[in-house]
């Protein structure tokens, strides 16, 4: 029995407005709200609902034999919640029939798996918060930005008690082995590895206007080796409405799979099933990070170039300082700053893919992206003067935090010192 | 070719283009080029190219010796070619003042009488026109194209006509028809067999406001010398260590002086470090003075004047960013020598240049928040100036002549139909 998972990714970042160095200290409000309203309600109608309604149906249709995952980061949660609410009901709708599975990735869409360890917690622990507060739902899969994917960030993930991760089927890392096989991962034997298939998800997201029909796609499923047992095929939901559009035909492609997928003996599984049920063939060791963008498959359509780099170093260099601070909107400006894109946005990579780009040139998103860190900095230092070493501040703001723990407990020595004062006294008075 | 300037001898940027061009298309092997020049002085570089002066070719038939044209024009060309040319005359031309020689005198300057001295060429041309055998004309400039209109009707052969710039731009579309230049500048291209542009930009002008046939005119885009070692291993010399915003050129409507003025005050309002330079002159000097006093910025704002020679590079070598806000530039050699000199530079989109420049910045010229942003970022973040510095450098150290010459002669052997 062949299985098929079918992965959807969501993801809109809060894009920012064109944040003049003049504003810099003056105007501490980031964010295009008419572009990103704009383009959400976009997507939403055009794609994102029309495809929720029909994955919804399609689940219904077969009695609940086809089954989808989902990974809707945390910023575009947060985005629909204020623009488009109607969007998470019919997610809410597919996860109450159970055949529909939410994956986890990071809140922010960032890169800080690659970067910063106690971020990436606190993002995977903010995305957990806010799927579990929306829909009631605890994930058990992990899904990287881009499907971004080493060694250490399996390490990670496993500690965070995943059950398995889905990253790309590359070629460079894969080699001889073919993407359809359960691995796992290096660090830990009980954590499965599920590899993109990347021949047949760019079949529909890139080559699907060339004429594919649902039967030819099936059957090149159906008729590859008898031991290949999961292909995984996953791409951004966007492309059903939005990268083609209902008139190609998008639609029917889908809603005609489960009847060819029941004709030719496939399954549709979700990835928790598979990682629950599907044994691992062996480890798959990951070295350099990769990912499924591009032809090249790595991160440097993100971190390829000088702008991108100190772009990062300098977001990340106030991880630190903004995680001793109290100020939850300074919190969650600077989880909406680490979403990847807007290091995509800089990117100078020749021919590199940058959906929707709101700048005219990689040096226009960079100065943007700076000054509004500048700006960042300057609230911070507002909060904490500069001249303070980090440490020093921890070590203070602890003592703050435990001043009422430890006033207790000198009280409760006091008290007792007092009772045995007391109590020495009256032996000495009756002498 | 008919041209108006050639180095040293240069007033302004048509000079180094049309040398630039002429080496290019000789380095290819398979032109050989004759170049006329109003006045030479003796001391161009013409290994590679023939150099005629209009001023040494003779319109009235003088009886002089041997002896007497190698002590009058030994220093530019040999007698013979002077008999040559002699044989040619075409016409009475005696009502014109001519001297000993027979010759018209020219200024090879841009004289108050220019467009007495452009008709004079185009006599002259008529001359050189019936000695030289050639296969095409190319003209350079409007200056020329009466000349090359000239050469073509005594010849038969296809004219070129390479537009360096516009009458349109240059008077910021305020020209009327009426306007000479304008009117030069049209008959030369209805002349034309084929229109080289130094920009798309240009090309766009030339089909708009002068209604030419988009399928002859094709960009033809411009390129820089390489830098000479002596001026890339010049010292800088700074006295400060404050950032320093640098526009050069002249300092007319055309370049867009005023937006520049109005972005870098509104960059030294947040950047107390950095100061600004205005180098070059022009009409609209003055009142850029009194715009920067009104401002109050005059301490941090300085006017250099014309800057001529290596003063050019050693203001490169000193500045941190290089602008040019022009309103309209149909090409603009300036940002690619600064960018050579390891200067980023911003760049207006209404120039030419930025067509074939990805490592700079670009923004609309009216846009002064865009362009006091680009240059508040570029004195702000050294990563983003170190980036544009070696990603320019590379860039512009791929732009040569020798791929224009290349192109310039695929485009003459299409014209001629020889594949």
């Amino acid at each position: 029995m062949k299985n098929v998972c079918l992965l959807f990714e969501i993801h809109q970042p809060f894009r920012l407005k064109k944040y003049r160095f003049y504003d810099i200290g003056a105007d501490h409000y980031y964010y295009d709200d008419y572009a990103n309203e704009e383009i959400l309600k976009r997507n939403a109608y055009q794609s994102y609902i029309p495809a929720a309604k029909m994955l919804l149906e399609m689940i219904n249709r077969s009695h609940k034999e086809f089954k989808v995952a989902l990974s809707i980061s945390g910023v575009a949660m947060e985005q629909f919640e204020m623009y488009c609410p109607e969007f998470l009901d019919c997610v809410r709708d597919l996860v109450a029939t159970g055949c529909c599975e939410l994956c986890c990735e990071t809140f922010s869409h960032c890169l800080s798996s690659l970067i910063n360890a106690d971020d990436f917690r606190i993002q995977v622990d903010l995305h957990k918060k806010i799927i579990y507060e929306t829909f009631k739902y605890e994930p058990k899969t992990f899904v990287n930005t881009g499907m971004i994917y080493n060694d250490e960030i399996g390490a990670e993930v496993a500690a965070m008690g995943f059950r398995g991760i889905i990253t790309e089927g590359t070629k460079h890392v894969l080699g001889w082995r073919s993407p359809n096989y359960m691995y796992n991962i290096t660090a830990k034997a009980d954590v499965g590895l599920l590899f993109r298939n990347t021949k047949l998800s760019e079949d529909i997201c890139q080559n699907f206007q060339n004429g594919l029909d649902a039967g030819t796609y099936t059957s090149w499923i159906a008729d590859g080796p008898e031991t290949e047992n999961i292909y995984v095929i996953a791409m951004n939901f966007d492309v059903i409405g939005g990268i083609h559009p209902a008139s190609t035909g998008i639609f029917e492609f889908f809603k005609a799979l489960p009847s060819f997928a029941e004709t030719k003996k496939l399954r549709f599984i979700t990835p928790i099933e598979a990682f629950d049920n599907i044994p691992s063939v062996a480890p798959a060791s990951v070295g350099h990070a990769i990912s499924w963008d591009g032809y090249d498959k790595d991160v440097s359509a993100w971190m390829g170039n000088d702008l991108q780099h100190e772009a990062i170093r300098s977001v990340y260099s106030i991880f630190e300082r903004l995680h001793l601070s109290k100020n939850q909107v300074l919190k969650q400006d600077y989880a909406y700053l680490l979403s990847a894109d807007h290091f995509k946005f800089m990117s100078t990579k020749q021919g590199a893919y940058v959906p929707f780009s709101p700048y005219d040139s990689s040096f226009d998103a960079f100065t943007n992206y700076m000054n509004v860190i500048s700006d960042m900095q300057i609230r911070l230092n507002q909060e904490f003067p500069s001249s303070i070493d980090t440490d020093d501040l921890s070590a203070q703001q602890q003592l703050i935090e435990n001043q009422g723990k430890e006033i207790e407990r000198l009280q409760a020595k006091i008290a007792k010192l007092e009772a045995g004062a007391s109590a020495k006294k009256k032996p000495s008075a009756k002498k | 070719m008919f041209g108006w300037e050639w180095p040293p001898h240069i007033l302004g940027g048509l000079g180094p283009a049309s040398y630039g061009i002429v080496r290019g298309v000789v380095n290819t092997g398979e032109c050989d080029v004759t170049f006329v020049l109003p006045k030479p002085q003796g001391d161009e570089e013409k290994g590679f190219v023939h150099i005629i002066g209009a001023a040494n070719t003779p319109v009235v038939w003088r009886d002089v010796d041997w002896n007497y044209v190698q002590q009058r024009f030994g220093y530019c060309m040999d007698p013979q070619e002077y008999y040559d040319l002699r044989n040619c005359i075409y016409a009475d031309f005696s009502h014109l003042y001519t001297n000993d020689m027979g010759c018209i005198e020219f200024s090879g300057r841009y004289p108050k009488n220019l467009l007495e001295e452009i008709n004079n060429y185009s006599i002259v041309a008529g001359v050189i026109a019936r000695k030289e055998s050639y296969d095409i004309i190319h003209a350079h400039d409007w200056l020329t194209y009466p000349a090359g209109i000239h050469a073509k009707q005594v010849s038969g052969k296809p004219l070129v006509i390479h537009v360096h710039a516009t009458q349109y731009d240059r008077t910021r579309g305020m020209c009327d028809a009426g306007d000479p230049t304008f009117q030069i500048e049209l008959d030369g291209m209805n002349h034309a067999d084929l229109i080289m542009c130094v920009s798309e930009l240009t090309r766009q002008t030339v089909i708009q406001k002068y209604h030419q046939n988009p399928d002859k005119c094709i960009a033809m885009h411009n390129a820089v010398e390489p830098m000479k070692p002596e001026v890339l291993n010049m010292e800088a010399k700074r006295g400060t260590d404050e950032k320093v915003i640098t526009f050069l050129g002249r300092i007319t409507a055309q370049k867009g002086c005023e937006y520049f003025v109005e972005a870098a005050a509104r960059c030294l309002q947040k950047a107390p470090n950095a100061r600004v330079v205005m180098a070059g002159n022009g009409d609209l000097m003055e009142s850029m003075i009194r715009l920067v006093a009104r401002k109050g910025l005059a301490d941090r704002f300085h006017f250099t004047g014309f800057l001529r020679g290596n003063q050019v590079y050693e203001m490169f070598k000193v500045s941190d960013v290089y602008v040019m806000p022009s309103v309209s530039e149909p090409f603009g050699i300036s940002p690619l020598e600064a960018m050579q000199c390891g200067v980023p530079s911003i760049i207006s989109k209404q120039s030419g240049c930025g067509e074939i420049l990805e490592n700079c910045i670009k923004c609309d010229y009216w846009d002064i928040d865009a362009m006091a942003d680009a240059m508040y970022a570029l004195i702000t973040y050294p990563t983003l100036h170190k980036y544009l510095q070696e990603a320019g450098r590379n860039e512009v150290n791929q732009i040569t002549w020798e791929k224009v010459g290349r192109r310039v002669v695929d485009a003459y052997k299409r014209l001629l139909g020889w594949g």
